[in-house]
């Protein structure tokens, strides 16, 4: 009797075997379907060209082969654009989780006249499309000459309206009205500023929003082409300076790899009769190098990543 | 005069200018990149901008460019309905399925760790070319969908105006659910915030999984569920593969058609962005005035008690 119980519900304490097993199937074939398409990228960039036209090969490859990563690698320019990708990830990201987290400091903290209308608008600069403010946002740019420069990624980052900069205003907002106020009171007893109470007991306290605002600005701005192809300078023709990512290489992969292919085969002296279109694996061998190193940080930091979100309370608002 | 007045507020106004302190890199931000650049978007929408050599000329043309976006631009509209209607079909998908997941995990199991990296390892996936390449791959589908003929199906079964959207939905599934990532990690907050004792209760009660789910979970999620929507829909209308944001971009950077007709685009569209962010927020709702359960409470003290720990 007490068997079949605990087959079933089991106790309040311990769910029962048919649950268990229910949820774990769930989450696992849910789990693949998920993974599906990296795993698909993933086992697709590491196959020959033979093993792409046997049918038979399907997940795994005959042989690994490291080639299609070689090229990718000299098709997006990866040496060089890495630097400049990283930096254009990092430094809007910096900036805009410092400004995020003074701007929700004040709001969680002070009181003043008009801060719900404030708040308000901080709501509406995430729920307006930032579409609506391209063109005059680049006509600005222009204007100031700063197109194709890292100050279009930087002022509006530094100014707290960089991507979902609202969010993260949110975040720090709520965070720091959960944080007792105590602590402030005893360290502005102790003579503490405004500024180093701040500075000293605000901001330590509040390491994992800190972590959730880098790491999702890190991968926000990593990510983001849309804006960037157009400020930094490379989706219209005719500007002097550009900057491209990496994500924008993949963007226009296709154009490069025919360009690389004809430089390699010029230097045969055998011109356009080459096969000229980049195969899935290579394709894929590029998308992979662009996803690389955010998966590295994601795995490295995953823990921080996932139980800091929980700790932040996004769901205060 | 002024001493006077410091005097006597002395310590709140310094308080409230510190705090202005604090906001003005914000404050400043908002009016220079978001409030001068919506007003001038406006202008350009109904102007003809011509960018010349030595000038930007803006002349004033009424609402031609609206006119003219919905009368005669061939793709607009058509990209604008073929984005909200399968909005309106992927947005529910989202949900369920952020919150499906959500509550598994949210379960007393092994591997917990394990499959919530797993969980929001799209998070980070998804960007434009990524996904461009991705879906040009075919890899954001399932397979075994092709295979067994559910597009057929859809074709017999599935009235001719749903048939679109809903192989839409079938064809970009894996797509649409890695857009649950942040979902899914709003939703287990939310959770987890839930008090413990109410569903220890329930169970005293007798009140079987499936009753406490609709009665004590759903309700406690209420206002996140409507968080979680306003984030996805605001995530799906900016998404770098939506056609319609694509169809913006080459508009501008088009000699033809040019910045007022962009901004016209953007306008409308975002018009239309807050009119179904409207809706969601009339069918999710804000909680109700707590005054109403405490009006109940003097009539029917026992019951009263269930509906305000039910609010948590």
């Amino acid at each position: 009797m007490n068997k079949t119980k605990k087959l079933f519900i089991g106790t309040r304490s311990k769910s029962g075997v048919i649950f268990l097993a229910f949820v774990y199937t769930m989450l696992i074939s849910l789990g693949f379907i998920y993974l599906y398409p990296i795993l698909h990228m993933f086992v697709t960039s590491f196959m020959s060209l033979n093993d792409l036209l046997d049918d038979s090969v399907k997940w795994i490859p005959t042989h690994i082969s490291l080639d299609n990563y070689k090229q990718a690698i000299e098709v997006m320019k990866f040496r060089d654009k890495i630097g400049s990708t990283l930096i254009l990830a990092i430094i809007p990201s910096l900036c805009q989780t410092a400004v995020s987290a003074i701007t929700g400091y004040g709001f969680a903290r002070y009181r003043f006249k008009g801060k719900s209308i404030l708040m308000v608008l901080v709501l509406l600069t995430f729920v307006i499309p930032p579409h609506v403010m391209m063109v005059p946002r680049y006509l600005m740019f222009t204007d100031y000459k700063m197109i194709g420069s890292m100050g279009v990624l930087l002022y509006p980052a530094l100014l707290g309206q960089g991507i979902n900069s609202a969010i993260f205003i949110l975040i720090f907002t709520q965070f720091f009205k959960q944080t007792p106020v105590s602590l402030d009171e005893s360290a502005r007893v102790d003579g503490a500023g405004d500024l180093r109470v701040f500075l000293t007991i605000a901001i330590p306290l509040a390491v994992p929003a800190f972590i959730v605002s880098i790491l999702f600005s890190f991968v926000w701005y990593w990510n983001e082409t849309y804006f960037s192809s157009l400020f930094l300078g490379s989706s219209n023709i005719g500007n002097q300076r550009t900057i491209t990512t990496i994500l924008m290489e993949l963007m226009q992969f296709e154009d490069s790899y025919k360009k690389y292919i004809q430089q390699v085969a010029g230097s045969w002296g055998a011109g356009g009769s080459v096969e000229s279109i980049a195969n899935e694996a290579i394709r894929m061998a590029g998308t992979m190098i662009c996803i690389l190193p955010l998966l590295l940080v994601y795995f490295l930091l995953q823990r921080y990543f996932v139980e800091s979100i929980e700790r932040t309370g996004i769901t205060g608002e | 005069m002024g001493k006077k007045r410091r005097l006597g507020l002395g310590v709140t106004a310094r308080r409230e200018m510190k705090g202005y302190l604090f906001v003005l890199p914000w404050t400043v931000g908002f009016l220079i990149f978001f409030a001068y650049p919506i007003v001038q978007s406006f202008i350009y929408s109904i102007s003809n901008v011509r960018i010349t050599a030595k000038a930007r000329i803006v002349k004033p043309v009424g609402f031609d460019n609206f006119v003219h976006i919905f009368t005669k631009d061939i793709y607009f509209v058509e990209r604008l309905r073929v984005f909200f209607i399968n909005t309106a079909f992927s947005l529910p998908v989202i949900l369920v399925f952020s919150l499906m997941i959500a509550m598994l995990i949210n379960q007393k199991i092994r591997l917990k760790g394990f499959f919530r990296t797993l969980f929001f390892l799209p998070i980070i996936v998804v960007s434009g070319p990524v996904l461009d390449r991705l879906i040009a791959e075919g890899a954001t589908t399932i397979p075994m969908i092709q295979q067994y003929g559910v597009y057929d199906i859809i074709n017999e079964v599935v009235p001719y105006f749903l048939r679109e959207p809903i192989s839409y939905l079938f064809s970009q599934l894996i797509l649409i659910l890695w857009y649950s990532g942040v979902p899914i990690l709003i939703y287990l907050a939310g959770l987890q915030k839930i008090d413990n004792n109410l569903y220890e209760a329930a169970l005293i009660d007798g009140a079987s999984s499936w009753v406490v789910f609709w009665k004590i979970t759903l309700p406690a999620l209420k206002s996140i569920i409507l968080v979680n929507a306003i984030y996805t829909l605001v995530f799906l209308g900016t998404s770098e593969i939506n056609v319609v944001i694509i169809l913006i971009k080459a508009n501008m950077l088009n000699p033809n058609t040019g910045f007022g007709i962009a901004s016209a685009m953007a306008w409308s569209y975002s018009v239309g962005l807050m009119l179904v962010m409207g809706i969601i927020y009339l069918i999710a709702g804000r909680e109700k005035p707590a005054v109403k359960t405490e009006r109940k409470s003097v009539k029917k003290p026992a019951r009263a008690k269930k509906a305000l720990a039910v609010r948590g």
